[in-house]
């Protein structure tokens, strides 16, 4: 009875609000201006989704396209920088690990102070670029990187790199060939978690990314939010559209994303 | 010649360029930003100006105080529900892996995507939750137009957000809880309440850490939510330092807005470093 019970809540409460988006991505403008829980009483999903797609001269397709460029541009520098990192804060002990682990976990609480990082992307001619807000997630995102890595380099055998090493393979390759092929599984934890957070990413974006141009999948949400004011129905698709994403991660990588999250958060 | 160690320093470097010129420069360039009138070319030193202004002024105070009080809020909210909801979710209960996805869920949606949609359903008339209310006799009050409420009705929405990842790391925590524990303290006679109290509680400590600390942290520092709600209003009611610093730097108030990003880096000094070492403290002495 208690399990009955608290089944029925947890779907009331965590399920419901998604039911009541697609529902309403699928009603006429008027149907969804009320704002009921109900039945579409016109089915119109197609109609609406080609009507989100086209809106604004295709601004969805550019905000997915750039979108996907900084996510993949910067989570492969992410994994390479990051691996690099934890590689030799876990394999070298001296005092310099202190500094670097403090600067990592600095990473991970403080807050960027925004005005002035405008300012430097303005000096070496980054703001507004792609470029720009790649090198941002990566910065913003090494922390989380270096930890996972580094605690995950503290379970391969130093035997390992030893044996390369009196092989006579420079410290590079013994990197490339021995150590980042044994990552795989932290990697794909790592991939899978931060292509979410820069996916979703919606702050960073709106300070380092202005103009039409540049617009980011989060930044057209947003944007749409004004211009379908009198059309409720294509702002619940384009919520929608921006909630299926996450949806297929999670149902493919549901045991790496459940690796990343805990053990980055328990031994962070 | 001094043999090259295998581990060298150079494999730091690339990280490190990134890490350094596009986050501790500014970082460290913001104490001085922020004692400034600035305009991004000119930056005129005007002493502590701006954080008289911000600690004078109510609606900029404003937002300080209600940063405060949302992180405490949501912080205390999703580490007693996630240990709750943790505990049920291990239990055995029905259809409990599902029930653990549809909790987790949220966390990886995108927050302004969850902003739009629960402002449409607290609409103060037509909203699903006041017809609901409605429907059962119960008056809903105007989430995000009472001035009162909308901080809160935000927070409640952070936590619905947010108590997935508290579960989860708390799942991982009570997995490494032996099961010799509760078998010996159900010998000596203890209820099932003593043995949340007595063995569950302190043995799932470093999670109930993880969870407070993380949690503040966020609330600390939470802008999207509150942007795509209720943009700090009505009027500057729900105000957080984070949208602040945004509408300053909108209004071209560059060294106000950074003095509000240094007030909040010190926030967070403030309130995680020691919470941090107490919390680790009490793990010891448990």
């Amino acid at each position: 009875m208690v399990g009955l019970a608290s089944f029925a809540v947890a779907f009331v409460v965590f399920v419901t609000p998604f039911i009541f988006v697609a529902l309403n991505a699928a009603k006429t403008a008027a149907g969804a201006a009320t704002l009921d829980f109900s039945l579409p009483k016109e089915w119109q999903l197609w109609t609406n989704l080609v009507e989100v797609v086209q809106a604004r001269d295709y601004m969805l397709l550019l905000a997915y396209f750039n979108s996907i460029v900084i996510t993949v541009a910067a989570i492969t520098l992410l994994v390479i920088f990051g691996a690099m990192v934890g590689y030799v804060l876990q394999r070298r002990r001296s005092r310099w690990n202190s500094v670097i682990y403090g600067f990592v976990l600095a990473g991970l609480m403080i807050p960027p102070a925004v005005v002035p990082t405008i300012w430097v992307l303005q000096e070496l001619g980054l703001f507004k670029t792609l470029h720009g807000m790649v090198l941002i997630q990566v910065a913003y995102g090494l922390g989380f990187t270096v930890l996972l890595y580094r605690a995950f380099i503290s379970t391969i055998p130093r035997d390992l790199d030893e044996a390369a090493i009196i092989d006579g393979a420079k410290p590079f390759q013994v990197f490339i060939r021995i150590i980042l092929p044994l990552l795989k599984p932290v990697t794909v934890t790592l991939i899978v978690v931060q292509s979410i957070t820069i996916f979703n990413d919606f702050t960073h974006p709106l300070y380092y990314l202005p103009g039409r141009a540049n617009v980011t999948v989060q930044l057209t949400l947003y944007n749409f939010q004004s211009q379908f004011v009198s059309q409720i129905n294509l702002l619940f698709m384009n919520i929608l559209l921006v909630t299926i994403p996450p949806l297929l991660v999670f149902i493919f990588f549901n045991r790496q994303i459940v690796a990343g999250m805990t053990s980055g958060a328990i031994k962070g | 010649m001094r043999r090259q160690s295998p581990y060298p320093y150079w494999f730091v470097l690339p990280a490190a360029v990134v890490f350094v010129v596009l986050f501790l420069v500014p970082t460290g360039a913001s104490f001085w930003f922020s004692l400034t009138n600035w305009d991004l070319f000119e930056a005129r030193f005007i002493g502590l100006e701006n954080y008289r202004q911000f600690l004078s002024e109510p609606f900029l105070l404003r937002g300080l105080t209600n940063t405060i009080i949302f992180a405490l809020v949501t912080s205390g909210a999703k580490t007693v529900l996630g240990l709750l909801l943790a505990v049920l979710l291990t239990s055995g209960i029905f259809a409990q892996g599902f029930l653990r996805s549809v909790v987790f869920f949220p966390v990886l949606v995108s927050t302004i995507g969850i902003g739009l949609l629960f402002a449409e359903m607290m609409h103060p008339t037509q909203g699903v939750i006041n017809v609901a209310l409605g429907a059962v006799g119960v008056g809903g009050p105007g989430w995000l137009t009472n001035p009162a409420l909308a901080l809160y009705s935000v927070a409640l929405v952070d936590i619905w957000r947010g108590v997935g990842l508290a579960t989860l790391i708390y799942i991982a925590g009570l997995a490494s809880i032996s099961p010799e524990y509760y078998e010996a303290a159900k010998i000596d006679g203890a209820t099932p309440f003593q043995q949340f109290r007595h063995v569950t509680i302190p043995l799932v400590w470093p999670a109930t850490t993880t969870v407070m600390i993380l949690s503040l942290i966020g609330g600390l520092r939470l802008f999207d939510l509150i942007w795509a709600m209720t943009r700090g209003g009505p009027g500057f009611s729900s105000d957080v330092l984070a949208s602040v610093i945004y509408k300053q730097y909108q209004a071209g108030f560059y060294g106000l807005s950074t003095a509000g990003n240094v007030i909040l880096f010190l926030l967070i000094a403030t309130i995680v470093a020691p919470l941090a070492y107490w919390l680790n403290r009490r793990a010891l002495d448990l």
